[in-house]
C-alpha cells in the first residue's frame, strides 16, 4: 500500500506534499501581492484555469497535466479561483502578521463583509478565526461560485481552505 | 420536506401550480412538474409498495424510471413507474401490493391505433449524448425525432449542480445543469427536430430499410417511430451491491438521492452515509451538504479514493470523514432505513470482527458505479460483448459509433461508462455519421467527426481514461 500517496488514502493534501509537487511562492511574492496556488496534484483532463487566465501563469504541457503557477507571472486576479471546477484554486497573501486566503465558498449562508467566520483546515477541522475582507458574489464570479477572501493569522495561512458561517 | 434556500438552484421557478394527490385516500400537497415519487417523498412517505413474496416494504432507488422498486397503481392502472410519471390534480394512488391485476375496464391500446411519426433519424434518450446527437444530425440536413422517457430534457445534466471539467470549448467551467439548458434551447431552434418527452421506447426493429421504434407515451398511448438510422442513448443504470436490508427503503441509488434533491428540491434524509468514493460519491457528499443534509462519512472499499482527488479535497474540508478499505455489512430498521453497520476490510476484502462502526442514518446513498443501459440494442440483435472497464455489457461498435446493425449508432453511458463531456462528443460523432450514413449530410461533415474524435482521444489520454481505452480495444471495430 505504500505506493498509494498520502492525498489519494485520505482525500487532502498535507502541506508538505503540497510543497513537493507544486512548490510553494517564496515569502518575498508572498508580501507583494495575492497568488494564486493550484492544490491540485492529479492528472485529470481539465484545462479551465489554464484558458482563463490573463497573463498565461497556469503552466499545462497538455490538457490532462497537473497545473503549475509560474508565480512571478501571477499577477493575483483571482479568475483561477472563480473558474476551477475543482474549486481546488486558492490565492494567499501575506500582509505584516496576518494573512489573507482567497477560496471558493459554495454554500449557505455567503458570509458579509466583515463578517467573523470559523477557519477550517483541510480535514475539515477548526483551527481559529478570521474575517471576511471582500467577497465576490456569485452574479460577479466568472465561473459562477462565490469567491471569499478571508483575513487570519499569518501562521494558518498554509492550513485553512474553508470557512463556517455562523450566520444570523 | 422541500428545500427553499439552496446556494446553487432556485426551486421557486421551478415548481409549477399546487395540486392535491392522494395516497392510500390521504390528500398530499404536490405541485404540478413533480414526479409522483417526488411528492411522496416531500410529505414524508417512504414506502411505496412491498415486495410480492414476504412483503418487505420498497421504495425509490433509481428515481429515473429503470428499476422497478417505486411501483405503485395509478387511478386503478397498476405498474406506474411513480418517480418518472407526472402529478395530476386529483390523482388516486395506491401502494402496490401483491401481484398486481389490470382492471377489469381497461382496455390495452390496439396497434392499428397506434400515432405513426416518420423521420430520418431516430434518437432515443434527451442525455447529453442523445441531444448532442440530435443536434448534429438536424444541422447535417436529418429531419430528426427523439424521445425520451423522463418528463424533461437533459437526462442527468438536470440534476448536476457543479462545475464540469475538461476544455471550456467543451463547456468546463460550466454547471451541468446550465448545460442541459443550453443544449435544450439549441434543441428547440431547430425545426427540424421533433421531441416526444414522457416516451418510452420498448422494442426496435429491423423493417426492410428501415427501422421502426416501438414505444408508449404517457403510460398509455402505443406509438410507431420509423427512420432511416436510430442513434440509442438511453444512458445507464445504477448498481446494487449485496448487503443484508439493502432493499429497505432510504437505500437509495447516489443519482435518485441527486433527483430528489438538485431536481425537485426535496430534501432525501436528515443524515446520509455514502457508500463508494469514486467521483459519483464524492460529488455527491458535497451536493449533500449544499442541501443542507448532514453526510457522516463515505466508505470505499479500495485503498485510496477512486473519484478525482480534488472532489475528495472539496468534502474533507468540510468534515466528512472518507473511510478507505471499509464497506458497508448491513442496513438496519424496519420501515426504513434506521442504521448502518459498516466495518474496515482486511487485505483479502473481507471484513474485520471487531471494527464494526454503525452510523445513526435515515439514508444509504449507493455510489457503487453505473452499467450501461442496452435492452433495446440487445432486443434488436446487436453484437454484445463484456468489458467490465465500460461498467459491463456493452455493445460493439465501430469508430463513428455505428454497432453490427447498419444504421443503429450508440452513445453516451449506453455505450460505455465514462463522462457527460465524453457522451457529448459521442453523441456528435454519432448524430453525424447517422446523417452520413442515410446520405444526407455533405461530406464535409466527416470534419466535424474527425474533430470530435481528436477531442475524444484527447479527454481519454491521461491516467483516467486509461482503463476506458482498455476497454475500448475490446468493444471498438475495426
Amino acid at each position: 500500500m505504500s505506493e498509494i500517496p498520502h492525498f489519494l488514502r485520505e482525500g487532502y493534501l498535507t502541506v508538505e506534499e503540497l510543497k513537493n509537487y507544486v512548490g510553494l511562492p517564496s515569502e518575498e511574492r508572498l508580501r507583494a501581492k495575492p497568488v494564486a496556488v493550484p492544490e491540485c496534484p492529479q492528472e485529470i483532463p481539465c484545462t479551465p484555469c489554464k484558458e482563463i487566465c490573463p497573463t498565461n501563469a497556469v503552466l499545462m504541457e497538455n490538457p490532462n497535466a497537473v497545473p503549475r503557477v509560474d508565480y512571478e507571472k501571477c499577477i493575483g486576479c483571482s479568475l483561477c479561483v472563480q473558474i476551477c471546477p475543482g474549486l481546488a484554486f486558492f490565492m494567499v497573501h501575506y500582509l505584516g502578521d496576518k494573512a489573507r486566503v482567497t477560496m471558493p465558498h459554495e454554500l449557505l449562508p455567503v458570509p458579509k463583509v466583515g463578517e467573523e467566520v470559523v477557519l477550517l483546515n483541510r480535514e475539515g477541522k477548526e483551527v481559529g478565526r478570521g474575517k471576511v475582507v471582500t467577497l465576490i458574489p456569485r452574479e460577479r464570479s466568472k465561473g459562477d461560485t462565490p469567491i471569499i477572501t478571508v483575513e487570519m493569522p499569518l501562521e494558518l495561512a498554509w492550513d485553512v481552505r474553508a470557512v463556517r458561517v455562523r450566520g444570523e | 420536506m422541500r428545500l427553499n434556500e439552496h446556494p446553487i438552484l432556485n426551486f421557486d421557478y421551478r415548481r409549477g401550480k399546487k395540486v392535491t394527490i392522494y395516497f392510500e385516500g390521504q390528500p398530499i400537497e404536490a405541485y404540478e412538474g413533480e414526479t409522483i415519487a417526488m411528492a411522496l417523498h416531500a410529505a414524508g412517505i417512504w414506502v411505496y409498495k412491498t415486495s410480492e413474496k414476504r412483503e418487505r416494504p420498497r421504495g425509490l432507488f433509481c428515481a429515473i424510471g429503470k428499476c422497478s422498486s417505486c411501483l405503485v397503481a395509478v387511478n386503478g392502472i397498476p405498474n406506474v413507474r411513480s418517480c418518472i410519471t407526472l402529478v395530476e390534480e386529483g390523482m388516486r394512488i395506491e401502494k402496490q401490493v401483491d401481484k398486481p391485476k389490470l382492471p377489469r375496464d381497461a382496455k390495452p391500446p390496439k396497434w392499428k391505433d397506434a400515432q405513426k411519426v416518420n423521420a430520418d433519424i431516430i434518437v432515443i434518450g434527451g442525455g447529453p449524448a442523445g441531444l448532442m446527437a440530435a443536434i448534429n444530425a438536424a444541422d447535417a440536413g436529418a429531419k430528426v425525432v427523439l424521445l425520451d422517457e423522463n418528463p424533461m430534457l437533459g437526462g442527468q445534466l438536470v440534476k448536476q449542480t457543479h462545475k464540469f471539467f475538461g476544455k471550456r470549448e467543451q463547456f468546463a467551467g460550466v454547471r451541468g445543469i446550465k448545460i442541459a439548458e443550453i443544449l435544450e434551447e439549441e434543441l428547440k431552434k431547430r425545426e427540424n427536430i421533433e421531441v416526444f418527452m414522457e416516451t418510452s421506447a420498448i422494442a426496435m426493429f429491423q423493417d426492410g430499410e428501415e427501422k421502426l421504434v416501438v414505444a408508449v407515451k404517457k403510460n398509455k398511448e402505443l406509438m410507431e417511430f420509423r427512420g432511416k438510422a436510430v442513434v440509442v442513448a438511453t444512458g445507464a443504470m445504477e448498481r446494487m451491491i449485496p448487503f443484508e436490508n439493502n432493499d429497505l427503503p432510504g437505500v437509495y441509488g447516489a443519482g435518485a438521492i441527486q433527483t430528489l434533491m438538485n431536481t425537485y428540491g426535496v430534501k432525501p434524509g436528515d443524515r446520509v452515509l455514502i457508500v463508494g468514493a469514486g467521483n459519483v460519491g464524492l460529488i455527491l457528499a458535497y451536493q449533500l451538504v449544499q442541501a443542507g443534509v448532514e453526510v457522516k462519512a463515505i466508505v470505499e472499499a479500495m485503498p485510496k479514493v477512486g473519484g478525482y482527488f480534488v472532489h475528495a479535497a472539496k468534502v474533507r474540508r468540510l468534515g466528512i470523514p472518507i473511510l478507505t478499505r471499509h464497506t458497508i455489512l448491513r442496513a438496519e430498521g424496519k420501515e426504513r432505513v434506521e442504521r448502518a453497520v459498516v466495518a474496515q476490510l482486511d487485505d483479502n476484502w473481507k471484513p474485520i470482527p471487531g471494527t464494526e462502526k454503525i452510523f445513526d442514518v435515515d439514508v444509504i446513498a449507493l455510489a457503487v458505479g453505473l452499467r450501461p443501459s442496452i435492452e433495446i440494442l440487445h432486443q434488436v440483435g446487436c453484437q454484445i460483448i463484456y468489458a467490465r472497464e465500460l461498467g459491463g455489457h456493452v455493445v460493439c461498435r465501430d469508430n463513428r459509433m455505428e454497432t453490427t446493425i447498419k444504421g443503429i449508432f450508440v452513445a453516451g453511458d449506453s455505450a460505455g461508462i465514462e463522462e457527460a463531456t465524453t457522451a457529448m462528443l459521442e453523441g456528435k460523432v454519432a448524430g453525424i455519421a447517422a446523417a452520413l450514413s442515410i446520405g444526407v449530410a455533405a461530406p464535409e461533415w466527416l470534419n466535424e467527426i474527425e474533430k470530435a474524435q481528436e477531442a475524444l482521444n484527447e479527454f481519454r489520454s491521461g491516467p483516467f481514461g486509461r482503463h476506458v481505452l482498455e476497454g475500448l480495444k475490446k468493444v471498438v471495430i475495426k
